[in-house]
């Protein structure tokens, strides 16, 4: 077996495989099964489907500090918020060290959404007391939001999503009261040097916790945020002046937190949404319809042009060109990439780059065969030859796009992270598919069809 | 005999300058009394688009005094070929978008779909704009440095890196000259998407600029003896067929399709790439190399000094 019939395997089972990732396209049902199968489908941005992106930042001076810990708390928070209004495949992203990035492909409704983000946060105290101390272990170790008889109706839109955790418990626990009672909350060192969280509550809060703290010594109260239990500290004695401690295993990191928590209910850290774009649906579709059809037929006239100007070549440029496009995809959808307007431009361009790839090799070869050189060493050094320039140009290319990605991820510019991602991932795979699917196809043609008359075969 | 490119380069710079001066001076107009065509992407804002589905669209200037007696400042109104009502205003947030709606609603249209409601911060655009500068600042030098490394094998190597950098600075006087051009005649406004089709043509520019330059790397160290302004030609003329089937043939027919059948949102993107890529097809093979000669032959000292320059120039 000739090495190009090897070759010529290894491609059929790439496009195979690319094609398995591929079909069925199912993309815009929208059904995800969770937990299933990686979630392999078609994402496309917000521009395309319609939607709302929100950019959030932390409402401080610009000159203060802000800790990354308290930053990634609060998106932490912002994202358990998001997954309530029941969105699929929602994006919360910290972008640079004071913004936070919400995307809602689908949502509508710009007031109900960010009316759900900027919410302060729900601080719940929980009766545990029925439960053993086997089952507590259970529930703190799942870290799935939990359901309390305060506040349901926001919980129901978390399990039907699906997404947020597919074994939601169905108990509910009683809420003993709510953040409202507490008054101020920080954190100390105990006489023996343990890190504790002092708290201090409201006199009607006051009294709820005195009767009930007296009712359930050695009893366990959770302490509840948005549904997800934050700490489970054990009842030791009555409060009957609401001044209570909260002691355990702390670090200073962990009390200080705790408490943070306890006082703002919420966020760490006061948030502002500085931008927002909804797209309605009709217009995401209306463009993600016009662009499908102009790329159809600006492919076709690319398509033939490759085939009447440079021939055989061309033909084989135009399955490498597919082949290109089916892996590009593939990984789009694989890894997955969020398809926008800039995205796809990005993979366009790519796609240019693609197509340059194969004409430089082309030109090169018929240079070489009209400097009488045989069809075997024109089709060597013409690859031989062009591959110095379409390697540096490549790598220019890849320069620019990391550098693009990296500044675009950091400042949450999304149209320029899309863009460079798409393009980056376009031109490694075009850079395989001259290199390896065009050389395969074409050494495959000529020892197939062992064509003599060079005008006729390669419009020379 | 070989088509003279590169002896004629004068001439293509006074092309190039013909079509980037004007623009450029329109621009540095529009800066100086504040009517750059921003959109609110860059300079703060809000901007909601509705298409009212009976058709019927109100007249600019009613929605605009309605709008003011409602309270809402600064406000712009347009309607779009497509049958849409653009507002612009200050920027709102969520609730004051959601009466907006409500009011045009109960104003001029009960049936409208809203297409898109957009409201950027005022420090927020400006800055990416600013990253965005940085950030191609920041490959541009990073690109020399790697063109200089791969044309080590030839003199002068940082040249064509410095030489494929100006030629993209080139390319991006050109779209703005051009986008200056548009905004004055048909209102075109420099947005997020017009920073992604800038992005595709410094990434072109620079990328087809290399391929030229490889060839001259290779002729170097095949005709050593050869005059560097000839070989330069040689070499221009080598890839003439691959630029222009690159270009014209593949890409620019792939946007074409986009800017005439690609919907109302792509139309000015694809437009500007249009004319982006052409420009830098255009300077791949007029200006890029050209500049390497200028370079090579120190021509900046004949510039005023006329008698001095050969007459083979």
């Amino acid at each position: 077996m000739q090495r190009y019939q090897i070759n010529l395997i290894i491609i059929v089972v790439i496009v195979a495989l690319a094609l398995l990732v591929i079909l069925p396209l199912d993309s815009h049902s929208g059904i995800h099964f969770a937990g299933i199968n990686k979630d392999i489908g078609t994402r496309l941005g917000l521009d395309l489907v319609g939607g709302i992106q929100a950019l959030l930042e932390a409402d401080l001076p610009a000159d203060a500090a802000i800790e990354a810990d308290a930053m990634s708390t609060a998106t932490r928070i912002v994202e358990n918020r998001v997954n309530g209004l029941g969105v699929n495949e929602a994006v919360v992203q910290q972008a640079a060290d004071r913004r936070i990035l919400v995307e809602l492909p689908g949502e509508t409704d710009p007031e109900r959404a960010l009316a759900v983000i900027k919410e302060t946060g729900l601080l719940e105290f929980v009766d545990f007391s029925n439960l053993s101390d086997a089952e507590i272990e259970a529930l703190l170790a799942a870290q799935a939001p939990i359901q309390t008889d305060f506040g349901q109706s926001t919980n129901t839109n978390t399990s039907a999503t699906g997404t947020v955790t597919s074994t939601v418990d169905s108990r509910v626990f009683p809420t003993v009261m709510t953040g409202a009672a507490l008054k101020n909350a920080q954190a100390t060192v105990s006489e023996f040097g343990d890190y504790q969280v002092a708290f201090e509550l409201t006199s009607e809060g006051a009294d709820i916790f005195r009767d009930f703290t007296r009712a359930h010594i050695g009893d366990v109260l959770a302490i509840v945020l948005d549904k997800q239990i934050i700490s489970a500290p054990e009842i030791q004695n009555e409060i009957p002046d609401g001044q209570g401690l909260i002691s355990g295993s702390f670090d200073a990191e962990g009390a200080n937190s705790l408490a943070v928590q306890l006082r703002y209910g919420s966020l760490p850290i006061p948030l502002t949404v500085v931008s927002t774009r909804s797209i309605g649906p009709t217009l995401g579709q209306d463009s993600l319809q016009k662009s499908l059809v102009a790329g159809l037929i600006g492919f076709t006239i690319v398509f033939l042009f490759m085939g009447i100007y440079y021939r055989m070549p061309g033909i084989v440029a135009d399955i490498s060109i597919i082949i290109y496009a089916l892996i590009a995809f593939a990984l789009f959808r694989f890894i997955p990439v969020t398809l926008t307007l800039a995205g796809v431009a990005g993979f366009l361009l790519s796609t240019g780059s693609a197509l340059d790839a194969n004409i430089l090799i082309f030109e090169r070869f018929k240079e070489e065969l009209r400097a009488g050189r045989t069809l075997s060493q024109a089709f060597n050094l013409g690859w031989q030859r062009a591959w110095p320039s379409i390697r540096d140009s490549n790598i220019a290319t890849i320069i620019t796009c990391v550098i693009l990605f990296w500044f675009g991820s950091a400042f949450g510019a999304t149209i320029v992270k899309g863009f460079s991602l798409t393009l980056f991932i376009g031109v490694l795979i075009s850079l395989f598919t001259a290199r390896f699917v065009s050389r395969s196809l074409l050494e495959a043609a000529l020892n197939i069809f062992k064509p003599k008359n060079y005008s006729k075969w390669f419009g020379l | 005999m070989q088509i003279n490119i590169i002896g004629k380069r004068y001439l293509f710079f006074l092309i190039s300058a013909i079509i980037i001066i004007p623009g450029l001076i329109l621009l540095a107009y529009e800066a100086s009394t504040e009517q750059l065509p921003l959109a609110i992407d860059f300079t703060g804002g809000s901007l909601t688009e509705v298409k009212l589905d009976s058709g019927d669209l109100p007249l600019p200037a009613e929605v605009v005094s309605f709008l003011e007696n409602q309270g809402y400042e600064d406000v712009k109104v347009q309607t779009t070929g497509e049958g849409t009502l653009v507002i612009r205003t200050v920027a709102l947030d969520e609730t004051q978008q959601g009466s907006l709606i409500r009011s045009l609603q109960d104003e001029f249209a009960a049936d409208l779909t809203i297409l898109r409601i957009e409201s950027v911060g005022a420090t927020i655009g400006r800055e990416v704009a600013i990253r965005a500068a940085e950030a191609v600042a920041v490959a541009a030098v990073i690109v020399v440095l790697f063109i200089t490394f791969a044309f080590r094998g030839i003199p002068h190597a940082f040249r064509y890196g410095v030489c494929a950098i100006l030629a993209m600075i080139h390319d991006v006087a050109v779209v703005l000259s051009v986008t200056a051009i548009g905004s004055w005649f048909f209102g075109w406004q420099i947005d997020a998407l017009f920073l992604t089709a800038l992005l595709t043509v410094i990434g072109f520019s620079v990328q087809d600029k290399i391929v030229v330059f490889d060839r001259i790397r290779e002729n170097r160290n095949i005709y050593k003896r050869l005059p560097f302004e000839t070989l330069v030609n040689h070499s221009v003329v080598q890839t003439l067929q691959r630029s222009i089937n690159t270009q014209l043939m593949t890409v620019e027919f792939m946007l074409l399709s986009l800017a005439l059948f690609g919907g109302v949102t792509l139309r000015e993107f694809a437009v500007i790439l249009l004319i982006g890529l052409l420009s830098g097809t255009y300077s791949s093979i007029f200006i890029a190399s050209s500049t390497l000669v200028v370079w090579e032959n120190r021509e900046w000292t004949w510039w005023f000094n006329r008698k001095q320059k050969p007459a083979a120039a």
